[in-house]
């Protein structure tokens, strides 16, 4: 397997594709971000999440599209006011949904499932409908075309950078929300005894409505960084729906760190296998890998033992 | 220690058990014996470890440590089920009943027969298990809500319904947790009686808070403090016991 | 307590009106092209009549009975696509007698897997044993280590997807994403011309019904009421001396072959077989036709199926945009208004009318679960 290579040759791809990794690796930690936060601590399932990301993803084409056409000069700052405009939509979205649909289901998780999935199937005829069955690409300021050169044979883009440092930023801010504001610990009262939650005077209905317009808001903005690293088609978000709950559950489904832990190991194994792999038995494996794992160990990497 | 002393004369013997959920101890090294027809009724304040003996016991909670022999089986190796096949019955705590189901197959499900995916399959419903339900039905004052839905029964009622599931499984350890728990005066009398009959050859572990209720049916209490034994003996030792009068009978 | 093993009444009539309808009314009214249509539907009813076992009655939902859909599909496929690649056939080939998509793959020798294929006593054992297998060990594996609920829906995704991804990724081996395409002859007997079809299509409802008496079987044994007991109370029928795993593995393992059974004959029917009624659309496709149906219900799975199918042709042919809006807005309802489906429509609205016209009214117990509010499926531990 190692054979044609030279030792430099062998550390240049592993840089390479461990940098390839930590993109695939920040996709991942985007969109299980928010579903750690709707499974996790609410225990829905969202098998519309993808969409949620989908649409972030359109909200920054269309903003693109407009400031080409109308503000070419502001078009290099474009992407800032796109992510807040993705989290607003998709958040809003995520509102209504969880005003019309969820809150009927939260003593039924599998049926939730079910619904979501529906909701799944009508979001992405919509955006076929809208915008076509093509995939759209985002136009890319100047400043995030091209690459670093880290030595000769070692070059990392600009673009997945910036999704790297999105994404610590991102990361960081919801751990601040859930762990230390105010709120995240009603969240979390809220996950742990809801009618306790209630009698001590916390609007529970409320808090689930924010909590879950909080995490299709996230998946919003993941839409938008994923935008950066490939285009986006009406069922884009389909192919990484699985990807994602696997990363959740590997990780604990409680857990932040879990999660982001789980994150990092599958994309790293999947890119590397890559390499040396066809890409499709990369993903099997990879996936074979953590479904093994998860028969084993069903709690997940992350998991406390609690009295019941 | 006690280890090894003469263990075969108890049907139960609980040695150096402890159980720890993420360093905090619920059950610590804790050690007590039943003897065969012996009626024990665990007491103690909330949070003391109750629910979590008999937990242990049935194997729905893993012992971290210690050991729990029944007629010389060890139990913390068993799984539920095989517990429950060498003699080991639970009551829990809120009525355990399937609501979907009628009192006549509720009681069925529970007859000691056909429990492997292939007798089920194959289980008949001939005299001999018709004259037992009946048997038990009549015992537990549903002789005539046969053919009703659990569901339908009153609280109380549900509660018999559960004791005549265990009945009819025939077991030689029975645990009880919170029988009278929620029953209205008559329906606590009339389960005292029931309780009175159904403890005829065999032994029975019962948890419970009605002191009253306590009074009349233990041979023996063991009263549990923070996963401890406070004091064990007769109603009378027990209650005079300043231990006990400090934590538990003295507010 | 006298009652009949298999059926009670109400049921019995029901069984009697579906075997009219597909074995009297559809063959009289429909053209070949139409019957092998519902052929083709009716192939999905198996997997919902295996859902019915295993969603309905003992709580456990599974994303993956396209898995075993695939795996009995395919099983035939290889036995039919390996007839259809005699030597004489192939003779264009580099490497006659191989199927035809491994020679374009540059495969030159017949995959040791392949080979008991040419036997189709083994091919039909494969065709129930390989999925049933599949599904004991990953049903040994979830439930003996308690994981149910919306975890194992996940993870049985997860193994929908990892099949689609190895079937495609594995051109030489499975035919890739056209899938086994060509199939001809099942033991020199002609598949493809009408009355053919029409001869598979009442093989295929006889084995529907042999299915459906199975599942009706289980239903009024003990062990039904057992997994009724179990998706209530899980614990209290572990604590009466059962072991509730072995329970969850074999209704998983009876979906499962049924599924299978499904999948042959799809692929007998229609004459291929592809990776795209493996993963993970289709198999939550064949959810809703269950739930559509009515989960609780053995003949309400098997009449949603052909309804929703119908509704897909009809609706994808001349709107197809408006139709997965129909199908996501159908999913919805059904989930939200009415979680017990068609028949839950039916014996909670249609049913006590028809009741009362004629005045005298019985009660109405005995009459099965579909008419008990759903409990879903236990929680994830």
């Amino acid at each position: 397997m190692f054979g044609d290579y030279s030792i430099g040759d062998l550390g240049s791809i592993f840089v390479m594709q461990g940098f390839a990794g930590l993109i695939l690796f920040s996709v991942y930690v985007l969109m299980a971000l928010g579903l750690a936060i709707i499974f996790g601590q609410m225990g829905v399932i969202n098998m519309a999440h993808g969409e949620f990301m989908i649409l972030g993803a359109y909200v920054t084409w269309m903003t693109s599209n407009f400031f080409q056409a109308y503000l070419p000069g502001l078009f290099a700052g474009y992407f800032f006011l796109a992510m807040i405009l993705a989290f607003i939509a998709s958040g809003a979205l995520g509102m209504l949904v969880e005003w019309a649909l969820i809150r009927h289901l939260y003593k039924r998780p599998l049926d939730t499932l079910l619904a979501t999935w529906g909701l799944s199937l009508i979001l992405q005829q919509a955006y076929r409908s809208i915008f076509g069955a093509r995939e759209v690409g985002v136009e890319l300021p100047q400043w995030m075309l091209g690459s670093l050169h880290v030595s000769d044979s070692i070059e990392v883009p600009i673009n997945g950078i910036f999704v790297m440092a999105l994404t610590v930023l991102i990361t960081i801010a919801v751990a601040y929300v859930m762990y230390l504001s105010r709120w995240g610990r009603q969240v979390r009262a809220v996950v742990q005894n809801r009618i306790m939650a209630g009698a001590v005077g916390i609007n529970t209905e409320k808090v689930d409505r924010y909590t879950f317009a909080l995490g299709c808001g996230i998946a919003g903005v993941a839409g938008s960084a994923f935008t950066m690293i490939g285009s986006t088609g009406p069922t884009s978000g389909q192919l990484y729906i699985v990807d994602t709950f696997l990363v959740v559950v590997f990780g604990g489904a409680a857990s932040l760190l879990g999660t982001i832990a789980s994150a990092f190991s599958i994309s790293q194994t999947q890119s590397t296998l890559e390499f040396f792999l066809s890409g499709s038995m990369a993903k099997v494996l990879t996936l074979l890998a953590v479904v093994g794992i998860l028969m084993l160990r069903p709690q997940g990497l992350f998991a406390l033992k609690v009295r019941k | 220690m006690l280890i090894g002393h003469q263990p075969k004369e108890f049907l139960l013997s609980v040695e150096a058990l402890t159980v720890s959920f993420d360093g905090f101890k619920a059950v610590n090294d804790l050690s007590f014996y039943v003897e065969e027809n012996e009626i024990r009724v665990i007491i103690g304040p909330n949070g003391a470890g109750k629910t979590t003996v008999l937990d242990l016991i049935c194997g729905k909670t893993k012992a971290t440590s210690g050991s729990i022999q029944f007629r010389g089986q060890e139990l913390t190796r068993l799984k539920e089920n095989q517990i429950v096949q060498a003699g080991v019955g639970r009551k829990f705590q809120t009525p355990s009943i399937y609501d979907d189901l009628t009192v006549f197959e509720n009681l069925e499900i529970s007859f000691p027969r056909g429990r492997t995916v292939f007798g089920a399959l194959t289980f008949t419903r001939d005299a001999v298990v018709r004259d037992r339900v009946h048997e038990v039905a009549e015992m537990i004052f549903l002789k005539d809500r046969l053919n009703v839905n659990a569901e339908l029964l009153s609280h109380g009622q549900k509660q018999w319904l559960e004791i005549g599931m265990l009945l009819i499984q025939d077991p030689e350890l029975l645990m009880l947790d919170e029988p009278v728990a929620g029953m209205s005066v008559s329906e606590r009398a009339k389960t005292a009686e029931l309780l009175n009959r159904i403890i005829k050859d065999r032994s029975v572990l019962v948890i419970e808070h009605d002191m009253k209720f306590v009074e009349d049916i233990a041979h023996k209490v063991t009263v549990l403090h923070q996963g401890q034994i406070l004091s064990e003996g007769t109603m009378e030792h027990v209650q005079k016991d300043p231990k006990v009068i400090e934590v538990y009978l003295g507010h | 307590m006298t009652e009949n093993r298999f059926v009670n009444r109400s049921e019995l009539i029901g069984i009697l009106l579906l075997a009219a309808f597909l074995v009297v009314i559809l063959p009289l009214c429909l053209d070949v092209f139409r019957l092998n249509l519902v052929a083709k539907y009716l192939t999905y009813a198996f997997v919902a009549l295996g859902l019915v076992v295993c969603w309905g009655y003992c709580g456990i939902l599974s994303l993956g009975q396209g898995v075993f859909f695939g795996l009995g599909g395919y099983c035939m496929a290889m036995f039919l696509k390996l007839e259809a690649s005699s030597v004489e056939n192939t003779k264009i080939q580099s490497t006659p007698g191989i199927p035809d998509f491994m020679d374009w793959n540059q495969i030159t020798a017949l995959p040791a897997f392949w080979q008991p294929f040419h036997s189709l006593t083994f091919t039909v054992f494969a065709i129930i044993l390989v999925p049933g297998l599949f599904a004991f060990i990953i049903g040994a594996a979830m439930f003996k280590r308690r994981v149910g609920g919306t975890y194992f829906a996940i993870i049985t995704q997860a193994v929908a997807a990892i099949l689609t991804i190895l079937i495609v990724g594995q051109q030489g081996y499975t035919g890739g994403i056209n899938g086994m395409t060509d199939l001809r002859t099942l033991k020199g007997w002609d598949i493809r011309p009408d009355h053919a079809k029409i001869v598979l299509y009442f093989f295929e409802v006889g084995l529907l019904f042999v299915c459906i008496f199975i599942a009706q079987f289980i239903r009024h044994s003990k062990l039904g009421r057992i997994l009724v007991a179990m998706r209530e109370k899980e614990d209290r029928v572990r604590f009466s001396g059962y072991s509730v795993a072995n329970f969850k593995i074999f209704a998983f393992c009876v979906a499962a072959m049924f599924a299978a059974v499904g999948g042959a004959m799809f692929a007998l029917n229609v004459g291929f077989m592809s990776p795209s009624f493996v993963g993970i659309v289709p198999s939550i496709e064949m959810v809703i036709y269950t739930a559509v149906g009515g989960r609780l219900s053995i003949l309400g799975a098997i009449c949603g199926t052909l309804l929703v199918n119908f509704a897909k042709t009809s609706l994808s042919e001349s709107f197809p945009e408006l139709w997965l809006f129909g199908l996501g807005g159908l999913f919805i309802t059904v989930v939200l208004a009415f979680p017990n489906g068609l028949a839950g429509i039916w014996t909670d609205y249609v049913a006590p009318r028809i009741a009362g016209l004629f005045t005298s009214r019985k009660s109405k117990s005995g009459d099965g679960w579909a008419e008990k509010p759903v409990a879903d499926g236990a929680p994830a531990e």
